[in-house]
């Protein structure tokens, strides 16, 4: 029996009615490990990065043995972060298709700061706001990491010219910059909305969690697909 | 050099011709910068390429290789014909008003008196007209049709600036703007240097290569002055004192010759040398040969020569042959009839020419000895290196014997540089392993040989068993006794002729100069122009006063310039007739009235007059010579030939191959190539980076240059498919090698009797020991032949071919 | 007579460094204290028009760094080792450039190197605190302990000079031979230079020197000889008298009116700050967010419809 299966609901994603309260499963344990690696990259990245990257943090160095071995491992992290990255990709992007309805979640902006969802189209696995992080994420870790294929001296410095190198250098700090802000906006929405952050410890959330933030997943998975 | 490395600062104009002063002498071409930069002195550079000397030029003209002689005569036709003549000087201090015999003559490119199947010629009409009172006819009015003058006059006359173009394939207004600014120096107060080393030398004319441009300078008044002269630039930083120390095979130290077979007895070999004077009361400085003769016979062999038996005249070996210069040793070898070689610093495999044929030579060898701080190629011939060495050992009974020698930083003496500047130096190293100095080495075979001869006898043991061999160590005499020697020492007290009760000389002092030998055996002196080195005064090479009042350039105390410390020769010719200096700004020495005085030691008697004895006291005339007389084996005035390999027939005498009279020995004349077959005019050269073979074994110098290469110019490039970076053939009708390539511009066809002659140039600094990558050197292509007066082999021009190959996989 | 310029022999005895962190005046990725003494400034004029290409400055600088380079391959040049590497600092470049005006062939050899910036980008990009200094004298000195090998010096530099070692992973350059010119001595390529084409002294002096030159390459026909002390940098410590100082480009590429490329200046500059203050206001928008709005809660009414919903399915 073939099941129509909406885009946003993922193998794995399960409604466990019998718990009280109601527990949705919404990440596999495979995809917990495969973001938390993704996450401990982009922090190291982030600490290793901005050490190089203005002198008042250069102290940073020290979390990773000194500037010596902050700079030959800031690269491979990224070379990590980006296939960790590719597996999120490859796992969630299908969910973080844009609809409709997203535009109408945006366009309610003010509404969803306020904490009034009352006001806003039932989202699906993911609202709006998360879809941007995922794809704008996606695009940001292609930019950072080409740009800094072409600054590893290491392994790269006679590939390019350096004027290339500077060009790179420059658009490198910025993404990673802009990276860093989504990644602000990405923990921050995760505390904020409390109950969040279990959907990545235990791999669930709770039915309530699900009813009031993603409502159309949540009916999604209840009607195991079927139209109601 | 007439001159030395620091004249040079005094000059207007300097030519770099038959050299490339900047590429291989970088240290001395600091006093061309400082002449440019300090007297605004102009730089030529003449030379088939733009070379590194030609990156810092004022002036560059393209010369096609071989050719210099008609570029020279060129310039001395022009300088006759622009009236660019210093007059005063050529009239009073040249052979030109002196009248040469009738029945000279020269026509097609020959001499009077060529015999082509000797390759030789009766030179008995090349010499001057001798007049009833023994002394030569001159015309000082230079009307005289057979005077030197209008005989070179009529000789040059054929070099006009179109013939230069024609043969050598420099512009016309190239050569034009060359020989105006060449004929500035003619004034009395302008004076140009020649600076010249290899390139003029490795000719099979490369005697008359030289020769011509002394001429020129000679008729501008350039030589003899500050700033002037002819300057050698010599290759190694000793082979000056080698040259002296007798280097060639037919000469004794100081210039003196060894005797032939025809001279058999003392009086027989005396009667042709002591010139008498040409002129009346001339000083002829030979004519003092038997004091240097005798010293130098007494330093041989002290008390075992006496009056009685000549000074053992006898024990001197009398060549059979003209000499045995290093082609004819490596023919005799070739040949199969030389057992034994004592190979002694030096790299023939790779520095004489026909590597093939030195191969076949070496492998003929019982025994080959060498003595040398590095592991050389020629002691490594029997070994096979794939194509760099390409020999079947198994087939190669040679035994050869390595003894490791000191390099020049693990020992002391003296180097002799281009200035004839004998300069000390002290150890500044420890030698290696086992590595002994070659005094050592020499000494041990003496003692060894003597000891064998006292006990196993042998025919004429005793110039062997008497000689004199006084040293503190005999197993190694050290470079103090051996300088010691040179300098000579009075043998017995010689009291004052005048006043009985004086002693001119003191038993076992060192001689104040040559000016105290005697011929009566009461002094030795092992080296006469070195007299003086090391008197009582000390070790006068060792001093390091860097004083030279009113900045002469001339640096009086700093070492010892031989001969008797002077420092400029012929420096006579610096004062006109009167004995004032033709360039005030440039007084060297002055005649007072009673005496000659000034910044140098005078080349003349103190007391000589200037209005009576001429300047140039080692010719019996007393002045330089335009005309050569029978001096130079192939004329008295230098003719253009082309070289051996030519790629265009000699447009002046199209029938003559090559130089006449240069010695070609049966088997090389077939192995000569034609234009037909090999196109493309090649010419040798060494580069900055590198000294010889030598420096492929430091790490830094090999850095530097690495690999073996050849150039050429973008035209032919393109004409053959070779791309620069790539690797192509080169060959000859005698050998063939494979090189990287360089492409440049600065190797450019030249125009040569309308048609376009390419350059391949070749530096020569690879092998196949050392830690540079191996390669090859020009020898391998190079051909069998020498200059026919002093038998340098022709390394500047020859033909070849090339095409592009595939490279060896690394 | 001495020579113009002539460096002194080694001393003998000991000699006492002269030059040490007081003299500092720029420190990268930190500042410094302004130095109690002021230095006279140094140069090393490279008279390109007395060059002989010889390499004996590249020879003595291996030497006195004690360096060594591969013996490489001939790839159609003259350039041995091809560019700048960890080991070499200073680099002999040729070029074969025809003259329009009078169609002779000129062969334009220069030595390459460090050129000593006033204002230093190499410097200026490294974000290492103290891997590169600038002494008051002018000498801009990489401290290799401090040196982390990221490469921003290659990046900050106008002349493309630093290079950064695959064994050690530091960046290295000519020092101007500072542990000479510590004690009295001058650098080495300038002491080993047969023609006096490199010399060293005061960088007044040197301007002098080169005015001299300049004349006289002028009364050769060189027109437009002149010096090369680019203003884009604040002027330099290594600079060059040039035949033809209207084309620096010729002299294998030698930048027309270096400067320190905008682009670093910008990511140097403003980048720095702005992307700080960006990040800085992301997290303080959170910060303020949840002080206002506080934490977004599930409701016992969420739980309750969420029940109600899977019942409903379950049923």
């Amino acid at each position: 029996m073939s099941k129509y299966q909406p885009y946003d609901v993922m193998p794995g994603d399960k409604v466990n009615a019998s718990g009280d309260p109601v527990t949705v499963d919404r990440y596999t344990g495979s995809a917990r490990i495969n973001h938390w690696i993704t996450a401990a990259s982009l922090v190291l990245l982030a600490l290793s990065g901005l050490s190089l990257f203005h002198p008042s943090l250069f102290f940073l160095t020290y979390l990773f043995g000194g500037g010596d071995f902050t700079r030959f491992i800031h690269p491979w992290i990224g070379v990590v972060l980006f296939f960790s990255f590719c597996g999120l990709f490859l796992r969630f992007w299908r969910a973080n298709l844009w609809e409709g309805a997203d535009n109408t979640w945006l366009a309610r902006i003010s509404d969803v700061l306020r904490d009034k969802e009352e006001n806003l189209p039932e989202v699906g696995k993911y609202n709006a706001g998360q879809k941007m992080v995922f794809w704008s994420m996606s695009a940001l870790i292609v930019v950072l990491i080409t740009s800094g294929i072409m600054i590893w001296d290491r392994y790269f410095s006679n590939v390019f010219t350096v004027e290339q190198q500077r060009i790179a250098v420059l658009v490198h700090a910025t993404a990673a910059v802009v990276a860093i802000c989504v990644w602000i906006v990405h923990v921050y929405a995760a505390i904020w909305v409390r109950g969040t952050i279990s959907a990545m410890t235990r791999g669930q959330v709770t039915g309530g969690w699900a009813w009031r933030h993603h409502r159309k997943w949540l009916r999604e998975l209840v009607t195991g697909g079927r139209k109601s | 050099m007439t001159n030395s490395w620091t004249d040079i600062r005094n000059t207007d104009l300097v030519i770099i011709m038959g050299g490339n002063a900047a590429e291989a002498h970088p240290c001395g071409f600091k006093w061309v910068t400082e002449a440019k930069a300090n007297r605004g002195a102009k730089l030529i550079v003449v030379d088939p390429r733009f070379t590194r000397s030609a990156s810092v030029a004022d002036m560059y003209a393209p010369i096609r290789q071989g050719t210099d002689i008609a570029f020279l005569n060129g310039l001395i036709n022009y300088c006759i014909t622009n009236d660019k003549v210093q007059w005063d000087y050529t009239k009073a201090f040249t052979n030109a008003t002196y009248v040469v015999k009738e029945g000279f003559t020269y026509q097609d490119g020959l001499f009077t008196g060529y015999d082509e199947t000797k390759r030789d010629y009766n030179k008995s009409t090349w010499d001057y007209e001798i007049g009833p009172d023994g002394y030569v006819v001159s015309d000082a009015t230079l009307q005289n049709p057979r005077c030197v003058w209008n005989l070179l006059k009529q000789h040059v006359s054929i070099y006009t600036p179109e013939m230069v173009e024609r043969i050598c394939g420099t512009p016309k207004e190239k050569f034009t703007k060359i020989a105006a600014m060449v004929g500035e120096t003619s004034a009395k107060d302008k004076y140009m240097t020649s600076m010249y080393a290899l390139g003029w030398t490795q000719h099979s004319k490369g005697s008359q290569n030289i020769r011509t441009m002394a001429m020129l300078q000679l008729i501008l008044g350039n030589i003899g002055v500050r700033g002037g002269g002819m300057n050698a630039l010599r290759g190694h930083s000793n082979i000056q004192g080698l040259t002296d120390l007798g280097l060639m095979s037919n000469l004794i130290p100081g210039y003196l010759t060894l005797p032939t077979e025809k001279e058999a007895t003392f009086d027989g070999y005396m009667s042709t040398r002591g010139f008498k004077p040409l002129k009346p009361d001339q000083m002829s400085y030979w004519q003092n040969y038997k004091k240097f003769f005798v010293s130098f016979q007494k330093s041989m062999w002290g008390e075992a020569a006496t009056a009685e038996n000549n000074w053992a005249y006898d024990y001197l070996p009398k060549l059979d042959v003209p000499q045995y210069d290093v082609l004819r040793v490596f023919e005799l070898m070739f040949q199969g009839k030389v057992n034994g070689y004592l190979c002694q610093g030096f790299n023939p495999l790779l520095s004489f020419p026909n590597r093939k044929k030195l191969t076949a030579a070496l492998s003929k060898l019982k025994f080959l000895v060498i003595m040398d701080p590095l592991d050389t190629e020629t002691a490594r011939f029997w070994e096979n290196h794939g194509e760099y060495n390409d020999v079947d050992t198994a087939s190669i009974q040679t035994e050869v014997i390595q003894l490791p020698s000191t390099c020049f930083a693990e020992d002391e003496g003296s180097t002799t540089n281009s200035g004839r500047w004998l300069q000390w130096h002290w150890a500044g190293g420890t030698p290696p392993g086992e590595a002994r100095k070659d005094t050592w080495i020499m000494a041990q075979l003496y003692q060894r040989l003597k000891a064998l001869y006292q006990k196993e006898g042998g025919a004429y043991a005793d110039p062997i068993l008497n000689l004199s061999w006084n040293y503190k160590d005999p197993g190694e005499p050290t470079a103090s006794e051996l300088a010691r020697e040179m300098n000579g020492s009075a043998l017995e007290d010689v009291p004052d002729p005048t006043d009985p009760t004086k002693l001119l000389l003191q038993k076992g002092k060192q001689l104040v100069s040559f000016a105290a030998l005697r011929d009566d055996g009461k002094t030795a002196c092992a080296c006469w122009i070195y007299s003086g080195c090391f008197n009582e005064a000390g070790n006068n090479m060792a001093r390091r006063d860097t004083s030279d009042p009113d900045n002469t350039g001339a640096y009086s105390k700093w070492a010892f310039s031989w001969p008797v410390n002077r420092r400029i020769l012929y420096n006579r010719a610096s004062a006109d007739l009167t004995g004032k200096a033709w360039d005030p700004s440039r007084k060297l020495i002055e005649w007072d009235g009673a005496k000659w005085a000034g910044y140098d030691v005078p080349d003349i008697a103190p007391t000589a007059k200037p209005d009576v004895v001429g300047p140039f006291i080692m010719n019996a005339e007393g002045t330089a010579r335009l005309f050569a007389r029978g001096l130079m084996r192939d004329g008295p005035f230098p003719v253009h030939y082309e070289p051996f390999e030519s790629p265009i027939a000699n447009p002046i005498a199209p029938k003559i191959r090559g130089n006449p009279v240069a010695r070609v020995f049966k088997g090389d004349m077939e192995q000569f190539g034609d234009a037909k077959d090999f196109p493309y005019a090649a010419t040798s050269y060494r580069l900055t980076e590198h000294f010889h073979f030598w420096t492929k074994h430091v790490e830094i110098n090999a850095s530097l240059q690495p690999e073996f290469f050849v150039e050429i110019g973008e035209e032919l490039a393109k004409e053959k498919g070779i791309k620069s970076g790539g690797w192509v053939r080169v060959w000859s009708n005698r050998g063939s090698v494979k090189a990287k390539v360089v492409v440049t511009k600065r190797i450019a066809p030249l125009n040569c009797d309308g048609k376009t002659v390419h350059i391949v140039g070749i530096p020569l600094h690879w092998g196949f020991t050392g830690v540079a990558k191996k390669g090859f050197g020009p020898n391998s292509l190079t051909p069998y032949v020498g200059d026919a007066n002093i038998e340098t082999p022709e390394y500047k021009a020859f033909l070849v071919d090339i095409e592009p190959i595939v490279g060896p996989t690394a | 007579m001495r020579f113009e310029f002539e460096l002194p022999n080694p001393p003998t005895q000991d000699v006492k460094s002269d030059l040490s962190e007081r003299d500092w005046v720029r420190r990268s990725a930190s500042t410094v204290p302004p130095p109690e003494r002021k230095l006279t400034s140094i140069a090393k004029l490279i008279d390109v028009s007395k060059c002989i290409g010889c390499k004996a400055c590249q020879a003595a600088c291996l030497e006195w760094n004690d360096k060594r380079t591969e013996v490489g391959v001939n790839v159609g040049v003259y350039e041995n080792p091809h560019d700048l590497t960890p080991d070499m600092f200073t680099l002999m470049r040729y070029t074969e450039w025809v003259n329009p005006e009078t169609n002779n062939l000129e062969w334009l050899i220069r030595k390459d190197g460090c050129m000593h910036c006033e204002d230093p980008g190499c410097l200026k990009a490294c974000p290492s605190p103290g891997a590169i200094v600038q002494y008051s004298n002018g000498i801009v000195d990489f401290v290799h302990e401090n040196c982390i090998g990221c490469g921003y010096c290659v990046k900050g530099c106008p002349f493309n000079i630093p290079r950064i070692s695959k064994v050690d992973h530091k960046a290295y350059k000519c020092t101007l031979c500072s542990d000479r010119v510590a004690v009295g001595q001058g650098p080495a390529c300038a002491k080993a230079c047969p023609t006096h084409a490199i010399v060293f002294g005061t960088k007044e002096e040197m301007l002098q020197h080169a005015e001299g030159r300049i004349k006289d390459l002028k009364s050769r026909g060189y027109a437009n000889a002149g010096i090369y002390d680019p203003p884009g940098v604040g002027g330099t410590h290594v600079f060059y008298v040039l035949h033809h100082a209207d084309k620096p480009e010729i002299y294998a590429g030698l930048p027309n009116n270096p400067r320190i490329s905008p682009l670093v200046n910008l990511w140097k500059g403003g980048a720095k700050y702005a992307g700080m203050a960006i990040i800085g206001l992301t997290a303080a928008f959170g910060l303020l967010h949840h002080v206002i709005s506080g934490p977004n809660r599930v409701k016992p009414e969420d739980e309750e419809n969420a029940k109600k919903l899977a019942k409903g399915r379950a049923s």
